[in-house]
């Protein structure tokens, strides 16, 4: 009863990866617990921007108890751009680890796809990490040739990359991909925007594989209470009593024939 | 009174609201807590005064499209627009959960007609709970909600109608987008209310500027958090001054300070809403912050503190 808080984390790095995009480590009780998939709710210390602003996790190291999230300066006065003013050893307020995250052991003795997309790529490095499976190919998107965490995909399985200009791999987004490298999978996982979960949603579909997808939306509360964040779901939720299901506390990973996106 | 010879260490937090002893004077403002369990892993509920659900209808509503919510200077928007899960499931589950803990419980009721309100309240007249606080303010809904709350007349003409179904006191919850706060709290009164509660959200708008259009899908949001405080104390002195009821007062509430100031002003207890989602043990914080002033001060019992500003 009341045993989970806020909590005040260290920040032991900070790091500009391309124009726009951060990368921050931090020392913190939640890397215990945390999973590929989940997020934190990561509070300014402006109170002007009160609500937390959920970011997806990156990479866990429970050895240290740390946590790092790559995340996008959203704009001008925005909390993110706060975020990545903040310098190693200042401190920050943090809930998590929150959300589902993915599950891993559906992979296992599969073919597997691990897809990210803009800023829907950094949590695809902690979960093919993790992933233990047959064949794992990251088939990651990107706008331009800034691709950031490229190395550290490489590191971890078979690598495709997509990008808009066509500056990197095949020109194009991460369908083009799959159908200019003719890649096979039983098992898909992916984080992106909308348009590209609803493609590969679609793809899924007709192959009959089984697909799973992160999903994004604006929140408030990070822990189910306030009905912000909600998606539609094929099915009647037994907790919301209506076809909407919770993308922080439900999710946010959940199977694409789940939900209506 | 003497407040300076008051015991210095014994205060007495306890409040009584229409009849109802809160073991404190602090409540969750409804929507922001969901149901209670949803933040029981944050807070220990034995430690509120009471615990007000999120608000429920005689049958489950879906609410509004997405985006609901969105992020203003001092505060938020939203425009959930009432998503619950019906009366039958929330029965069910909900007030059993809430049982278990020390707290009172204050259930929400909100409704598209006359019908669905009195409905519900017929309903929880049967069911373990503390009190019923009927929500004629929301703004987010195209029918009922604040079209109750904006007219005089058809406050005082809903209130009598939930009072004839209703067992246990009826709070209820006006909306600040009126021309008269007092108007209004004085026509729940004459249409029986045992409580009022103040104030909802601030219907506002928010454009983004980069894709030139509504951040919430509603186009319509209602503002909330510290940016509205001053406007909430504001009007709970007014209705205060205007009406005899028991006053909740509520509207970006962020710390004890900001609940004491209500207190000051006029309310009896003090509901806490958007600061939740900053800080989840915000409630917990809020009535040990209130103890203290009450210590520091020599304040004995809450009662004590309220409307004294004058």
């Amino acid at each position: 009863m009341a045993d989970r808080k806020v909590e005040t984390v260290k920040i032991i790095s900070q790091e500009c990866l391309a124009e726009g995009i951060y990368s921050m480590w931090m020392e913190t009780e939640a890397a215990d617990m945390a999973k590929p998939g989940q997020f934190l709710s990561m509070y300014t210390n402006d109170a002007g921007k009160l609500l937390p602003r959920p970011i997806s996790i990156c990479e866990i190291d429970k050895v240290n108890h740390r946590l790092r999230v790559v995340y996008r300066v959203t704009g001008e006065n925005t909390g993110t751009e706060q975020f990545s003013r903040m310098e190693e050893g200042e401190s920050l307020k943090i809930l998590g680890p929150l959300g589902n995250g993915f599950p891993l052991e559906r992979a296992k003795g599969k073919q597997v796809f691990l897809m990210g997309g803009g800023i829907g790529v950094p949590p695809i490095l902690e979960l093919a990490k993790q992933m233990d499976c047959t064949e794992k190919q990251l088939i990651i998107g990107y706008r331009d040739h800034h691709t950031f965490l490229k190395e550290e995909f490489e590191k971890n399985g078979q690598l495709f990359i997509s990008t808009e200009d066509g500056s990197v791999g095949t020109k194009g987004n991460v369908m083009d991909a799959i159908r200019e490298n003719a890649l096979c999978a039983d098992v898909i996982y992916a984080c992106g925007p909308t348009p590209m979960l609803r493609a590969i949603k679609e793809f899924a579909a007709e192959k009959s594989i089984e697909c799973y997808i992160s999903l994004e939306e604006r929140m408030a509360c990070g822990i189910g209470a306030c009905l912000g964040c909600v998606c539609q779901s094929k099915e009647k939720d037994a907790h919301s009593n209506v076809k909407n299901k919770r993308i922080c506390k439900d999710g946010p990973v959940f199977l694409a024939t789940e939900v209506e996106i | 009174m003497d407040v300076g010879k008051k015991a210095e260490n014994a205060v007495d937090m306890r409040v009584n609201i229409a009849g109802i002893v809160w073991k404190n004077p602090v409540t969750t403002a409804s929507g922001t807590f969901g149901s209670g369990k949803e933040f029981a892993e944050f807070v220990d509920l034995n430690k509120l005064g009471a615990v007000t659900t999120k608000g429920v209808a005689n049958i489950p509503w879906a609410g509004n499209p997405t985006p609901r919510i969105a992020e203003t200077y001092g505060g938020m928007m939203n425009a959930v627009g009432l998503q619950n899960p019906g009366i039958d499931l929330f029965c069910e589950r909900d007030i059993p959960f809430l049982r278990q803990y020390d707290t009172k419980i204050i259930v929400n009721v909100c409704g598209k007609s006359e019908k669905d309100y009195c409905e519900v309240a017929e309903r929880l007249s049967h069911e373990d709970v503390d009190m019923l606080e009927i929500n004629i303010s929301c703004p987010n809904v195209k029918e009922g909600g604040i079209a109750f709350g904006q007219n005089s007349k058809a406050a005082e003409h809903i209130t009598k109608a939930v009072k004839r179904y209703a067992k246990q006191p009826v709070i209820m919850k006006l909306s600040p987008n009126v021309t008269s706060i007092s108007e209004m709290a004085k026509a729940v009164e004459a249409g029986g209310a045992d409580a009022v509660s103040l104030i909802n959200t601030i219907t506002g708008m928010k454009i983004d500027i980069h894709r030139r259009q509504f951040v919430i899908a509603n186009k319509t949001g209602g503002v909330s958090g510290p940016a509205i405080h001053p406007i909430a104390v504001r009007m709970v002195y007014e209705a205060a001054h205007a009406v005899k009821l028991p006053i909740i007062g509520m509207g970006g509430i962020a710390n004890a300070q900001d609940a004491v100031e209500m207190i000051l002003a006029g309310a009896d207890a003090v509901s806490v809403g958007t600061a939740n989602f900053r800080n989840p043990a915000v409630t917990m914080e809020i009535a040990a912050g209130i103890e203290s002033y009450m210590k520091k001060y020599g304040f004995a019992c809450v009662s004590d503190m309220v409307g004294i500003v004058d």
